[in-house]
């Protein structure tokens, strides 16, 4: 019998499965989900792995109450996500609402499939992006990331983490039916070397505590249920002690720091990877499953002699739109190809200030956008 | 000059090409130490009917992770063969089950037929193991992976007990797909 050396730290997994692996490894405790393709993996997995560890596992009668059970596993300590695909996070909207207004940290995990409604259960689609942003009601800020592979997947589960506890508020990951099923080779890192953030505890007593107190950071400490800390959480608009208020100064200020306290770490929370040649009049904007397209067709461009810059945003919410803008200053056109009809493109086009034209690249019918339909464009736009 | 070679495992629900698929991609990528992707369909064509298992390797980063153009198609039907002969980039493979597939569309792709689940029922006693038989195959037709590497991760993949029928499969099918470059 032969045996060939394997390094254990490789494997060929899917991105369900990396997102489970990363949500562990992050420190999730709590999950709570209702199954729906072509997410349920992720659920799965951890019915199995949470109890391992000490964690809890419910599936919920539905995705309103997973979105609720997540978000009082959270006020009770413990790092909790959901997962979820197109209908399911309709679902869920209102509830992202409450956890946003009542700063809860939580990930909210969306595997995109064809919509709307019921849709396209099993194949791709990139179509929830705005969804992501303004599918819950009112002023809220949001962060939403968009991996485009499977160790990408591990890593940016743990940043949404992160992210979520730092900020108390949601997190949105936002993969697609390609990066959930495909299986790929990846070499994951030692737990001990990744590096875990923690909500803010108070150090105020509870007779003093203040549940939404306004500091420097804009980021209030938060205690957990069951450890003497008795508060009020409301979706309604609340004061620092967290009761209701009507009073107008009260509410400025607190929908003021609600969304102050993203847009103002906005520079720390983008992420983005530029590869550009210099002088090149062509920009390539691609997110997720689609960047991996663009980046074949790119690299099939440049074989040919044709001068690209290419853009990929890990964080879509926000929006990176300095680092749009400035592409646009440097190109004439940008092309955004995405699985939807121009959702993100509306958002480059914005950004761009009409420095550049944007050409939309769109496919809604299930299929991945093939590399050559890119490439085909650019060489068309060189001609 | 970096490669990338684009292997579909084509057929029916339950004849293990999704099992072969990640059996290829692991020996590639854990075993030899190349980089590989595997995706099967999904949905409703999943349940009965056809199936399909792709798999793609390189020596470098895979930018795209679906097929694109194949290198070798492998039709355990005559429908799969129908359907997917046309994704064969110019002088692909094509690996059919002769005792399945009885006609070819035509093409430009080197053509290897050999009855690969009788030869499984036969040879190796169950026609179970036809998958790890076609695994043999590739293995001797395209040379990229090692055939240790392939024979760890099919050890590491089978169920417990099943080892050596497996192993047996996969010797069987190395062999066969030498007599047919030999007889090329």
């Amino acid at each position: 019998m032969v045996s060939v050396e394997r390094n254990k730290n490789i494997k060929v997994i899917t991105g369900n499965e990396a997102c489970a692996e990363g949500a562990l490894v992050a420190g999730l405790r709590f999950f709570a989900g209702y199954p729906i393709t072509p997410s349920s993996e992720i659920a799965e997995i951890l019915s199995m792995e949470l109890p391992k560890v000490g964690g809890k596992f419910i599936q919920m009668e539905d995705e309103i109450s997973s979105m609720g059970a997540i978000i009082g596993a959270s006020l009770a300590g413990l790092k909790s996500m959901t997962a979820t695909s197109g209908p399911g996070f309709s679902l869920k909207q209102e509830n992202i609402g409450y956890a946003s207004m009542a700063e809860v940290p939580c990930v909210v995990v969306n595997v995109m499939r064809g919509g709307p409604s019921t849709g396209l259960p099993t194949l791709p689609s990139q179509s929830d992006v705005m969804q992501a942003r303004w599918g819950s009601h009112g002023d809220h800020p949001m962060i939403a990331l968009v991996p485009n592979g499977v160790r990408e997947t591990f890593d940016l589960t743990i940043r949404a983490f992160n992210l979520s506890e730092r900020f108390r508020t949601p997190v949105i990951l936002l993969l697609d039916e390609i990066i959930a099923h495909v299986n790929e080779k990846v070499e994951l890192p030692d737990p001990a070397e990744i590096e875990i953030w923690n909500r803010l505890r108070p150090v105020d007593p509870p007779e003093s505590y203040l549940p939404y107190k306004f500091t420097e950071s804009d980021v209030p400490p938060m205690a957990s249920f069951g450890e003497g800390y008795r508060f009020h959480v409301t979706g309604l608009v609340h004061n620092e002690t967290g009761f209701p208020t009507n009073k107008q100064p009260e509410i400025t200020k607190f929908l003021t720091r609600l969304n102050r306290k993203i847009e103002r770490y906005t520079d720390e929370i983008i992420q983005t990877y530029c590869d550009y040649d210099e002088d090149a009049e062509i920009g390539v904007f691609a997110y997720g499953s689609t960047s991996r397209s663009a980046r074949r067709a790119v690299q099939l461009a440049r074989e040919k002699g044709i001068r690209i810059k290419f853009l990929r945003p890990t964080v879509i919410w926000p929006f990176p739109q300095k680092q749009v803008e400035d592409l646009a200053r440097s190109v004439r056109k940008i092309i955004v190809p995405e699985m939807n009809l121009g959702q993100m493109a509306h958002e480059v086009e914005w950004a761009a200030r009409g420095n550049s034209d944007i050409i939309r690249l769109n496919r809604i019918d299930g299929e991945p956008i093939n590399p050559l339909e890119i490439l085909n464009l650019i060489t068309e736009m060189v001609s | 000059m970096s490669f990338r070679y684009e292997i579909r495992l084509s057929g029916e629900g339950g004849q293990g090409l999704v099992l072969a698929g990640k059996i290829l991609a692991e020996a590639a990528a854990i075993y030899d130490d190349k980089n590989a992707t595997q995706s099967q369909s999904y949905g409703p064509e999943a349940r009965g009917g056809a199936s399909r298992s792709d798999v793609i390797i390189s020596d470098d980063e895979i930018d795209y992770p679906k097929a694109l153009n194949l290198d070798l198609l492998l039709a355990f039907t005559q429908e799969s063969c129908n359907r997917y002969a046309i994704d064969l980039k110019p002088d692909g493979i094509l690996l059919v089950d002769s005792e399945s597939v009885a006609t070819v569309p035509k093409g430009d792709y080197r053509l290897f037929k050999i009855p690969i689940v009788d030869i499984a029922k036969n040879d190796v006693g169950k026609a179970m193991v036809a998958n790890i038989v076609a695994l043999g195959i590739i293995a001797s037709v395209i040379k990229i992976i090692s055939e240790d590497a392939i024979e760890s991760a099919i050890l590491a993949r089978v169920p417990k007990g099943t080892e050596n029928m497996n192993l047996k499969a996969f010797k069987i099918g190395l062999e066969k797909g030498k007599t047919l470059l030999a007889d090329r």
